[in-house]
């Protein structure tokens, strides 16, 4: 056969056994024992812990970052310092390590929900970014602005919340969003707290096949449909936002 | 009305206001002229406390402000205040700007904030933008939408901070047309500007700054035609 079939019909047949190498490869990574579902329990914490630490890391961000306005406008040294130390060493320090510290700090104990851990680790970590996103975007706003709400007599919450914070978010969102991407994907670090994400079971996964790149390929897959999902919802919410404005 | 007893301000080591004794009194329209860096704005802005001063006291109707204890909010809502930069609410329509204060402050419901916006809009012939955003409107206009937002709060002073200063030549005269008015109305204003033609016509006394301090004042009569002080002369001599 090799020597009679035309170069044509050599290439077809190299083609499709190397279509079957993949195919099976692929099949034994996603469908015995269920594997797949193995994926979306993955998948399922993953996003969980993303959406958790998303969350907490707002709550932090957002008290920070007026913490650290509100500090330098009345002077107040000790809570800038706090701000200040808080920001430094979770930006000065690798996630990993961050991530290693938390878990024995906090968690020592090994029935601890891992999820929760997840969050906790995660938010406290994005929570320092998000807070310089939030102060940049604040102070991106003119002066005038807090002057003028303030010359009308209202309070200074009053005119953060009703001046400063809705213009800010222009601002804000942009940067926010691609912090949110950066979160989602550096949850697959959560495998070295033992904690059983999509990274984490498509590792187990190659593992059990002897064949590790399908598994990983799957895994990438989840996280680029994940993140480009996200990234149309920010763009199309940037878009309403500045269409419903004043621009 | 107020009252200023030796006002000092200094950022860092550069003063800016160098002992600062003033009255004036209810229904006065006081113009601070002055060449730039004189402190004249520090002082408007001092007034309503947006400058903290270093020293000395201030005083409005009755209540020494200056005090620790002294409720500056309740205070500024007497007190309007128009900004050379307008500072309008970009992201509120020019009626929200204008009913945003009265209301979050509780002064007014929301049906009488939106009333008494749209008297003063009508006093200036502005109605048809109650729901523009300040983007789409003149500088002038944006100015006037300030003066009424100031207004809104049933102000018992109006200081102005060179209003017309950041304006086109042909949109100052709206701008000091709708002063005037405010004037003639009985208003207590304070006017930071360079429209030496608005202080002759409008100002019932002319204070002249230099290097921190009133070296001179009078009625504007006087003033202008009769300068005493040579570093007011000079002044005078140039932007006349």
């Amino acid at each position: 056969m090799y020597l009679s079939g035309s170069w044509f019909d050599r290439i077809l047949t190299a083609l499709s056994d190397w279509g079957k190498d993949i195919y099976s490869s692929f099949y034994n990574a996603i469908v015995p024992d269920q594997r797949y579902l193995a994926y979306l329990q993955g998948l399922k914490i993953t996003l969980l812990i993303s959406f958790f630490a998303i969350v907490l890391g707002i709550i932090i961000g957002v008290l920070v970052a007026v913490f650290k306005v509100t500090a330098t406008n009345y002077k107040m040294k000790w809570l800038s310092s706090v701000c200040n130390v808080y920001i430094n060493v979770i930006r000065g320090t690798p996630l990993m390590v961050q991530l290693l510290i938390i878990y024995n700090l906090i968690f020592t104990s090994r029935n601890a929900n891992e999820i929760l851990i997840g969050s906790v680790c995660f938010g406290i970590n994005s929570g320092a970014y998000v807070a310089e996103i939030i102060r940049a975007g604040i102070e991106s706003i003119d002066k005038g602005q807090m002057e003028a709400g303030r010359s009308l007599g209202m309070n200074y919450i009053q005119t953060m919340i009703k001046i400063i914070l809705p213009q800010a978010v222009r601002n804000i969102l942009p940067a926010l969003g691609n912090e949110f991407i950066v979160l989602i994907k550096e949850t697959s670090v959560a495998s070295v707290i033992a904690v059983t994400d999509l990274t984490k079971a498509a590792q187990y996964i190659g593992s059990r096949t002897w064949d590790i790149l399908p598994p990983l390929i799957i895994a990438a897959i989840c996280y680029l449909v994940i993140v480009m999902g996200l990234s149309k919802l920010l763009s199309i919410f940037e878009r309403r936002l500045s269409k419903s404005d004043f621009n | 009305m107020i009252l200023t007893k030796n006002l000092k301000k200094a950022f860092g080591d550069n003063v800016v206001l160098n002992g600062i004794d003033e009255t004036i009194n209810k229904g006065e329209k006081v113009v601070v002229i002055g060449p730039s860096g004189s402190g004249k704005s520090t002082f408007l802005r001092c007034l309503n406390l947006l400058e903290e001063p270093t020293d000395g006291e201030i005083w409005f109707e009755d209540k020494k402000i200056t005090d620790k204890n002294a409720n500056i909010n309740q205070i500024r809502q007497k007190m309007g205040m128009v900004f050379q930069q307008f500072n309008l609410f970009p992201h509120l329509s020019v009626l929200e700007n204008i009913t945003l204060a009265p209301i979050q402050l509780g002064i007014m419901t929301k049906g009488e904030a939106k009333k008494k916006a749209m008297e003063l809009l009508t006093r200036i012939g502005l109605t048809e933008k109650a729901g523009a955003y300040p983007n789409k409107l003149s500088g002038g206009q944006k100015q006037r939408i300030a003066i009424i937002r100031a207004l809104a709060m049933n102000p018992d002073v109006m200081l102005f901070d060179e209003p017309t200063s950041a304006l086109d030549p042909e949109m100052v005269g709206e701008v000091l047309d709708l002063m005037e008015s405010l004037a003639e109305e009985g208003m207590t204003m304070v006017v930071v500007t360079h429209e030496m033609r608005f202080a002759k016509k409008v100002a019932t006394r002319v204070l002249f700054m230099d290097e921190g301090k009133i070296v001179e004042q009078n009625t504007p009569d006087e003033f202008f035609d009769n300068p005493k002080h040579p570093r007011l002369q000079e002044f005078l001599s140039k932007i006349l």
